[in-house]
């Protein structure tokens, strides 16, 4: 297969994350919610908090992975009147102020069809985004979107979980790039957390079958866990309490309120916090 | 578009029909996806699964379910001679027992120990829930409250079964959030569970395994057609949702060319108003519920609710099968509005002495636009895949009768 050579983003974020000598910070909300501005404004605000990767939500009508937080937070932004074409608008305006920090985008295969494949990841590359995590395309639907994607130059991020078991990994560690994102849990986002141990395994697991970095997410609502995972993989994930702390900032009619923006920003400072510390803490 | 030389050879190994079916799901339900998939190709050529599923089609669920000559009705339209597959006689009132009985005796092969369905009328959360009482499996439904609300006799059916009925209120609080709720249930619970989709739709095996179960309805119609009148019909009417009880109908036809089939929709208040459930007839193709098919969209390729009087056909999409059907013109899709359903519901009652469901009151609905025109040597089958107990608060409420 021709492919396209890469942003490079998502491998340079990763390698500057190993010289740095500590795991990554990984963070998802979703596009538009509460509604457009707002969620620009978040956006642009994450590096500086300290959020290393993002991951932007493409809202889905029936999101049938996500718990009641991250559902919830798809629904405003469509009630907002979020549109694919509004969520890669913000990519662009994003990428005019940052160069370096990857831009995931997140979400359901749907709406990508609809749009077009070929159409939307060249619409989505010219926008700045570099990586595509599409919960509903398994290893077995690879022609749909992977490998188009992979061809564009688009980094296409596989989901493994604890289901995945030996025979499925290779499979599912083909046809991909960018790093591997670890499902902690059989389950939604934003409900059980794994036990450490567990990720450890895990991880040595995956580590002997690929050489991309790894991120863990699901169930990662503290900056405490954040920092333990970061430690333990080389990245952590935190969606849905992100996610969560953008409803405590609406008021009654669900418009956000003046510190809803300050206060998210806050929580990811919080959250970067707790991965350098654990880092810190690791080489003492 | 090219024909095959069969109609009856999908899906491939990969679950496609056309380009339509496929496995669009999570990565952590794709490991027990394939495990059921391999679990119910070892089940179909096992002369065990198979005389154990006669089994309890006959001494369970009441089967064959009769081929029965609606005289009346075929007066009254004054042309085709219209024959009604009783389905609704079957034990809970509905086709839907029948995929039941074949799911959860897999379930039961693979060691499961709890099951979980989606349910949009109640007729198939109340299947699921019979079959978890008699195997003694603990069951648990998702049903939206929309539906909930209109379907109060078969909620209360559920629970005296022992299932746990379980509210879903997100989206359009029917059967697509019940769909995604229950989907969350089996990521979550992903060991233990079996998840005994009801209809023709959902990841590969589903559309074929539930088709499979339900061809028993057309195996049975070409058996007594054939007693009855010494001939295949002519015409097959049936009613589609997502399309179970049409595909148990349609599929042992569909390489007989000379047996002409209509699935209908729900036009809801009208298919001009937007406010209705028919994919085929007002949607596009998209991927939801594991599976590329028609569905009701908007442009941004977010998934729209659908509306119908029938909670059963209340359902955005509609089995991949039946959308490849569609676009090799193999089956005609047309569709019946919520009017034109309550009219046909009034028809059976009095004319038959049967009071159907709402869901196959839109396939009579059809059944009397198309039977006056044809003669009288021409055979027409209804698929009466439900009754209509459970409808009355509806119809009543529609005819502006207080109970």
């Amino acid at each position: 297969m021709n492919r396209q050579p890469d942003s490079g983003r998502i491998v340079n974020r990763f390698q500057q994350l190993k010289q740095e000598n500590r795991g990554g910070l990984v963070t998802f909300v979703t596009a538009g919610d509460p509604d457009g501005e707002t969620s620009l404004a978040i956006l642009q605000g994450l590096p500086d908090a300290g959020a290393d990767v993002i991951e932007l939500g493409m809202p889905f009508t029936d999101p049938m992975a996500d718990g009641p937080a991250i559902q919830a937070a798809g629904q405003r932004a469509l009630k907002a009147g979020q549109t694919m074409n509004k969520t890669l608008a913000m990519v662009r305006e994003f990428r005019a102020g940052d160069d370096r920090t990857p831009v995931i985008l997140m979400g359901y295969y749907n709406p990508i069809y609809h749009y077009g494949v070929d159409a939307f990841l060249k619409d989505a590359l010219a926008a700045g985004a570099d990586g595509l995590i599409i919960v509903d395309l398994p290893p077995e639907e690879d022609e749909e979107l992977c490998l188009p994607a992979l061809a564009a130059g688009m980094n296409f991020i596989r989901l493994a979980t604890p289901t995945t078991d030996e025979a499925r990994l290779p499979a599912v560690l083909s046809n991909t790039n960018g790093f591997v994102y670890y499902i902690s849990i059989t389950g939604i986002t934003g409900t059980r957390s794994a036990d450490l141990a567990d990720l450890e395994q895990a991880v040595a697991r995956l580590r002997r079958h690929t050489d991309l970095p790894i991120a863990i997410g699901f169930g990662i609502k503290t900056p405490e866990q954040a920092g333990a995972i970061a430690r333990t993989a080389d990245a952590a994930v935190v969606g849905s309490a992100l996610v969560s702390h953008i409803a405590d900032g609406l008021d009654a009619d669900g418009r956000a309120t003046a510190g809803l923006v300050d206060d998210v920003l806050a929580f990811v400072r919080e959250l970067a916090d707790g991965v350098r510390r654990a880092a810190e803490k690791a080489d003492a | 578009m090219t024909k095959p030389n069969t109609f009856r050879g999908g899906p491939d190994e990969r679950g496609h029909f056309g380009i339509f079916g496929g496995r669009y799901v999570a990565e952590t339900l794709m490991p027990l996806i394939l495990e059921v998939e391999r679990a119910y190709t070892a089940a179909k050529t096992d002369a065990r699964f198979e005389a154990e599923f006669a089994y309890y089609l006959k001494h369970y669920a009441g089967r064959p379910s009769p081929l029965y000559f609606a005289e009346s009705l075929t007066n009254h339209f004054g042309g085709a001679k219209v024959y009604f597959k009783r389905d609704e006689l079957n034990h809970t009132g509905s086709h839907k027992i029948n995929n039941c009985l074949g799911q959860i005796l897999l379930a039961r092969r693979m060691g499961k120990r709890r099951i979980i369905a989606e349910t949009g009328a109640g007729q198939h959360g109340v299947a699921v829930a019979t079959v978890c009482a008699l195997f003694n499996l603990p069951c648990v439904v998702y049903m939206g409250s929309k539906d909930i609300a209109r379907q109060a006799p078969n909620v209360f059916r559920m629970k005296l079964l022992g299932a746990e009925v379980r509210t879903v209120e997100n989206g359009s609080k029917s059967l697509k959030d019940a769909m995604n709720d229950a989907l969350r249930d089996w990521v979550s619970n992903v060991e233990s569970t079996f998840y005994i989709i009801g209809t023709v739709a959902g990841p590969h095996p589903y559309p074929a395994m539930v088709r499979d179960f339900q061809s028993v309805i057309g195996r049975e119609v070409r058996d007594q057609m054939m007693e009855a009148e010494g001939r295949l019909p002519d015409t097959l009417v049936a009613c589609i949702g997502g399309g179970s009880n049409a595909m148990g109908l349609f599929h042992p036809f569909l390489d007989d060319p000379d047996v002409a089939m209509y699935g209908v929709e729900a036009a809801g208040r009208g298919i001009e108003t937007g406010e209705h459930a028919a994919s085929l007839t007002g949607g596009e193709p998209g991927v939801l519920h594991g599976n590329r098919t028609y569905l009701l969209q908007d442009d941004d390729g977010q998934i729209l609710e659908a509306h119908s009087i029938s909670a059963g056909l209340d359902y955005p999409g509609i089995g991949p099968e039946h959308s490849w059907l569609h676009e090799i013109q193999r089956v005609q899709y047309v569709a019946a509005t919520d009017a034109e359903a309550l009219e046909a519901f009034q028809l059976c009652c009095r004319q038959e002495g049967i009071i159907p469901a709402l869901e196959p009151a839109h396939a009579l609905a059809h059944v009397g636009r198309i039977a006056p025109e044809l003669p009288a040597d021409h055979i027409l089958v209804m698929n009466m895949c439900g009754r209509g107990d459970k409808d009355v608060f509806t119809v009543a409420e529609s005819l502006g009768v207080e109970l």
